[in-house]
């Protein structure tokens, strides 16, 4: 291996330390008017009317669009990737607060906030539901009914469903859970909480549409170029043709940018003005598009004599918000991995999609994995306290072995779970006594694993082009949003090629140009996309000896590529294209059983160990070591896999020890950096990265993917630390010192007062 | 339409001037010169994705406004490559993988500037203090840390 494996540097790194890279955010065109979005002030309600005459009246302002501009544009404007239910415009109902409802058109930004600030509307006003569990009662009804797309075939069945709030509903049955727990030695049960975040990406949601000769082009900071062609083409009744959507680099995605988002709003737009139309949210506006799930987990299990675990019963309750999203998605594939990384004969699962009158939510850097090990890890922690069993020697008793079926009924294969869990055991020093410290500073440590399955079906298409000089240009759909998939594939290219991986250039997507690729998300790129790679390198190889062939030069001697491209044209001159798509195989669960013996393309396995400690009199915590470990299988760039997995690493202790959207009668009233808590430099403990490495066999070079695996055990190995330091639990994210506190308060027997 | 005030100043070395109306900030001023390094992101001043020097200070750009700069000198992330290498820093930050998206690193790498001619030696707290006032999503912070030791090496 020349270049697979090689620690090189992303490709872009000049053009990000010196300003000049790329991003949507930039892009001003001749003629460009920037939009301004009127937003919604109830959570729920009717439009009973839009006033936009005294916006309208101050100059300078181009022209404001409502919902029904856009119907008649668009006879039915609901967009969407699982369900299509989210309107362009607010159309006759207002669902969330900070949902679109008109938009100011002018060539000065300023102007067109100033006229937004302008506009009335009047709402008749609905009872709102704002909790999972409420929602789980048709009392208030978000949707009058479910309007599934197409692009599913399991999720056919709910179309036209009425008088629910419940988008999807996913059912796994294995075994007898039921007889099991009857049985059982010991049956434990708990509830955990997780509260809505969000991902925050510092280049904000932004969008440009510019109409053609019967086109249109979009400039996005999207993760999902490919869809965002296809959806908006079907709005539009238009073939995919027309549609050209092109992606720079992208300032943080994290699952924020995934499928429409703006594209629709400006698309619409400037087919109405007939002119380039820009929209840039701020910061603020950020909190009324996409969030993190936030979720209701009930765990019980049913533990034999020899502390093994028969039975596991798991209900999740995701709250999705106004709009679907890909929540129903989400509710499907993190539900049956809902019992864990665990051998478990008998298993139930019921996993619920959920609309409420909250700001959507969506993916948010692992599809929802986090929320389940929050809860799974936690839960198996108190059963080995309950059993009084060391708990790695519970999980390393339980843990789910390679060939062994995974709840789906899908085996695992080259899956580290128990290689990242000896890791973490022995990074922490498990084996050894830990100081735990004196008087009203205690010390503990804990640790966490969870696992999640790739996406699938799925379809990744790549295309190498080898020049007449000989130089080689890749063209791909994947976006690189600071994760390295230029770098790494440039790299799978190299080594296919025997080039050096600095040499290839890689050109970010352009529908016109770039073939499909399903999406940046779910950690799927380097797999799906790097196997699509190798082929389609793999491809230009087998054709340049062809046509060394042709040339009449004899087989079997490596020439280079421009002098095959000169013998064989007389000239600096031609191409050898290579092109190759990649599609692994895939069966989805049965509706009834929940089951699939091919449920996922390959496995992801992350934990993280935690040494924390706790101030008994304010309930202060402060993480001394936080350890972690990813199975990456073999890594294309380990020095880019390290930071990608100490970046999750981070981002999930804002999750878990900070952000929190506060909600005050279904209005947000922390959306801003100001008052919603992100880490700093100053929050980041010291940090220790394992990279796990076990062979992938079906992944390009043995690799797969790692974006997420850095997220999944972070919350519940530091409440595992928390209740080995201070014998308190903690059950609902975040974990705030507060939290601490009123618990440590609470087993003392003089809990603090409420607020 | 708010009327232009007329202002004077330096931009990366060059004397220039602009009409700019007295409601714009520092990071739209910078956009009609095509200095896309400065980035509006929080809109707040807690970010630093907007960090520009105004005679040799880090300021907030985006809360900065624009006709405050006349009579001043205004230095940009731009102007740090401007013999065609690199500056010690911007080469720590490559070396040291400290960044991702790259969108708030303009940011990161001016202020890391500032705190090397301040404290040419800087401790980790000298680091973390100077740094609190920048934030990285992708979370870069362990990478940063190191890239800014790196830069001091190469400078002293």
């Amino acid at each position: 291996m020349k270049q697979v494996g090689r620690d090189i540097p992303r490709l872009e790194v000049r053009a990000k330390v010196t300003g000049r890279a790329d991003y949507t955010h930039h892009l001003r065109l001749p003629g460009m008017l920037y939009g301004k979005v009127f937003r919604a002030t109830v959570p729920h309600g009717r439009i009973r009317s839009i006033d936009v005459t005294a916006a309208k009246a101050i100059p300078g302002v181009h022209r404001i669009v409502i919902g029904e501009d856009i119907r008649k544009l668009i006879p039915e404007p609901y967009y969407g990737p699982a369900f299509h239910d989210q309107p362009i415009l607010a159309l006759d109902k207002v669902r969330h607060i900070g949902e679109p409802v008109a938009v100011v058109l002018a060539s000065d930004p300023h102007i067109a906030e100033h006229a937004m600030q302008a506009i009335d509307a009047d709402y008749e006003e609905l009872p709102a539901v704002y909790d999972e569990i409420a929602a789980m009662q048709p009392d208030i009804i978000v949707h009058d009914m479910l309007k599934p797309a197409g692009t599913f075939a399991d999720l056919k069945h709910l179309k036209g469903r009425k008088g629910t709030n419940i988008a999807l509903d996913y059912h796994l049955r294995r075994g007898d859970a039921e007889a099991a727990f009857a049985r059982a030695e010991r049956v434990i049960e708990h509830t955990f909480k997780t509260q809505q975040c969000l991902h925050l990406p510092f280049e904000p949601f932004v969008a440009v549409a510019e109409p053609g000769d019967g086109t249109l082009t979009i400039y996005t900071s999207n993760q999902t170029p490919s869809f965002v062609r296809t959806e908006i083409a079907r709005l539009f009744g238009w073939h995919e043709n027309r549609v050209r959507v092109k992606v720079p680099y992208l300032g943080g995605g994290f699952g924020a940018k995934v499928y429409v988002k703006l594209e629709a709003l400006v698309a619409a737009l400037a087919m109405i003005v007939r002119r380039p139309v820009k929209i840039a949210l701020t910061m603020e506006e950020q909190f009324y598009m996409i969030t993190k799930h936030p979720t209701t987990f009930r765990i019980k299990s049913g533990v034999g004599k020899d502390g093994r675990v028969v039975a596991r019963a798991c209900e999740v309750f995701w709250n999705g918000g106004a709009y679907a999203d890909i929540g129903p998605r989400i509710t499907q594939k993190s539900g049956f991995t809902a019992p864990g990384p665990y051998d478990i004969e008998n298993i139930s699962i019921d996993s619920y999609a959920l609309y409420t009158n909250r700001t959507p939510a969506g993916a948010l850097r692992g599809f929802g994995i986090p929320q389940l090990v929050w809860a799974y890890e936690s839960h198996t922690d108190l059963i080995a306290r309950e059993l009084g069993v060391d708990p790695v020697e519970f999980r390393r008793n339980n843990i789910l072995r390679e060939g062994r079926p995974q709840a789906s009924g899908t085996a695992m294969h080259d899956a580290a779970i128990a290689e990242v869990l000896d890791t973490l055991a022995a990074r922490l020093g498990w084996n050894k006594p830990l100081d735990r410290g004196t008087g009203t500073v205690r010390r503990g440590r804990g640790l966490a694993i969870g696992f999640k399955a790739s996406i699938s079906p799925t379809t990744s298409v790549a295309i190498v082009n080898v020049g007449a000089d000989g130089s080689t240009t890749l063209y791909t759909s994947t976006v690189d949003m600071g994760q390295g998939a230029d770098t790494a594939f440039a790299q799978i290219v190299g080594e296919v090629l025997d080039i050096e991986a600095e040499d290839v250039r890689v050109v970010h997507p352009d529908t016109d140009v770039t073939p499909y690729d399903m999406g940046t998300l779910g950690s799927r790129s380097l797999f799906h996309m790097g196997n699509a790679v190798r082929l389609a390198a793999e491809d230009a190889r087998t054709k340049l000896r062809a046509l060394a062939t042709e040339a009449g030069l004899p087989e079997g001697t490596n020439y280079p590529p421009a002098e095959v491209f000169k013998k064989r044209y007389g000239m600096q001159a031609g191409n050898v294209i290579g092109t190759a798509s990649y599609v692994p195989t895939y069966k989805s669960p049965d509706i009834q059983t929940g089951l699939s013996d091919n449920v996922t393309p390959f496995w992801m396995i992350g934990g993280a160990g935690a040494e924390v400690e706790v101030d008994t009199e304010t309930g202060a915590i402060r993480v001394l070591r936080l350890i972690n470990a990813a199975d990456c299988g073999k890594p294309i760039n380990p020095a880019v896999a390290r930071t990608q997995l100490s970046g999750a690493a981070i981002m999930q202790l804002g999750f878990t020890l900070s952000e929190a959207m506060q909600l005050d009668g279904g209005q947000v009233t922390n959306a801003s950096l100001a008052d919603y808590k992100i880490p700093g430099i100053r929050d980041i403990p010291p940090i220790e990265n394992e990279l796990v490495e076990a062979e992938q066999h079906s992944g390009p070079f043995g690799a797969k993917g790692l974006g997420e695996s850095g997220t999944f055990g972070v919350s519940p190995a530091i409440a595992n630390a928390i209740h080995d330091a201070v014998g308190v639990r903690i059950t609902e994210l975040p974990i705030t010192a507060e939290a601490v506190l009123r618990a440590l308060r609470a087993g003392a027997g003089h809990p603090l007062e409420d607020a | 339409m708010t009327s232009t005030r007329n202002i004077n100043f330096t931009l990366n070395g060059q004397p220039v001037s602009a009409a700019i109306e007295p409601h714009r900030n520092l990071v739209e001023l910078l956009q009609r010169f095509d200095l896309f390094g400065a980035r509006e992101s929080c809109g707040q001043g807690l970010c630093g994705c907007c960090t520009v020097l105004v005679d040799d200070m880090a300021v907030s750009g985006c809360l900065y406004f624009a006709v405050w700069v006349d009579g001043k000198s205004v230095t940009t992330v731009e102007s740090l490559d401007a013999d065609g290498t690199l500056s010690n820093v911007q080469q720590a930050f490559i070396d040291c993988g400290a960044f991702q998206c790259g969108f708030c690193t303009p940011g990161f790498v001016l202020m890391a500037h500032q705190l090397l001619k301040q404290h040419p030696d800087p401790s980790d707290d000298d680091i973390r203090h100077y740094l609190s006032g920048n934030l990285c999503r992708c979370a870069a912070y362990p990478e940063i840390i190191e890239a800014v030791k790196r830069a001091a090496k190469a400078v002293t």
